[in-house]
């Protein structure tokens, strides 16, 4: 359990770093929507089942949409 | 330059938030509140999810704020987004058979399974509010599958309407019959975990429900109308 733990903590440093570093802003959404989705798993985790569910389905999908539908609009590449 | 000053900011805010839950007693029994909730309240809402009997009958009325709250966010995004010109209908390439077929075989079993979680919200973990991002996500995954589908507005903003009216319609039922409090829960509690439970609760669940889905989907539809 707490290796899980721990294990899902360094996924999610790997993919906050990630999402701040790409160029690509699509790569860089997937990224965050990845932090968003082992915050859930973790909350899970932490037998709190309601904000996991709050957190997959809004952090995950809802703001991601939304973060795409800003990238279609302006530039896909960062300068 | 830029990145080491960067940097150090995040060390001090690192180091500041360390030193701030280091000091906050995780997992101890320190407030009364908590402990009065979960052991009474299955006696006093008849709900078998604790945290529902929180946020819908303990602490309902701060609910209702929240779904105001949410409410103001969509009619400003609308406020914002309507200002554009409409530009005229573009042709829009269709989008692939198999990518067509599968989001409209989605579509469907992904708003079931938003309604069991906001119909069972008193009996299983959800509620409201991730029922009806969930219901949201499967507009999302409509605008993004079949090109040129729209949600109807009417229909939608009818929704929004009716939950909204329910939730303040039944706080005043319960204002009038018990005359105590806003929100009281009038309705007979029926028997411990089973669906028609807890009284007022997942009336008032379906109606936050239907809320926030269609407001969340009503702000995907008109960020995605735009571009």
């Amino acid at each position: 359990m707490i290796i899980l733990a721990s294990l899902l903590v360094v996924l999610m440093l790997v993919a906050a770093i990630a999402a701040s570093v790409f160029k690509d802003l699509i790569s860089a959404v997937i990224a965050g929507c990845m932090v968003s989705l082992i915050a859930a798993v973790l909350f899970y985790l932490l037998q709190a089942p309601d904000v996991a569910m709050a957190e997959a389905s809004i952090g995950a999908a809802l703001v991601s949409a939304v973060f795409i539908v800003a990238i279609k609009r302006t530039k896909r590449y960062e300068e | 330059m830029r990145k080491f000053i960067g940097i150090i900011l995040l060390v001090i805010i690192a180091w500041g938030l360390l030193i701030t839950m280091k000091e906050i007693p995780f997992g101890e029994q320190k407030t009364k509140v908590g402990k009065y909730y979960i052991e009474n309240g299955e006696v006093d809402t008849g709900a078998s999810n604790i945290v529902t009997s929180v946020v819908v009958s303990y602490r309902s009325f701060d609910t209702l704020g929240e779904v105001t709250v949410l409410f103001l966010a969509a009619i400003g995004v609308g406020a914002v987004l309507a200002t554009f010109q409409r530009k005229e209908k573009r042709k829009l390439e269709p989008s692939s058979l198999i990518l067509n077929t599968g989001c409209r075989f989605l579509f469907p079993l992904i708003l079931l399974f938003g309604a069991y979680i906001f119909i069972h919200g008193h009996l299983t973990p959800g509620g409201g509010f991730q029922g009806g991002a969930v219901i949201a996500s499967a507009f999302v995954l409509v605008y993004l599958g079949c090109r040129g589908k729209r949600i109807n507005q009417a229909g939608s903003k009818l929704a929004e309407s009716l939950g909204g009216l329910t939730f303040v319609i039944l706080g005043l039922i319960g204002l009038a019959v018990g005359g105590r409090y806003f929100l009281l829960n009038f309705l007979p509690k029926g028997e411990f975990n089973t669906l028609f439970s807890a009284g007022i609760i997942p009336i008032i669940y379906i109606a936050i429900g239907f809320k926030v889905g269609s407001e969340l989907s009503g702000i995907i539809d008109q960020l995605m109308e735009e571009s």
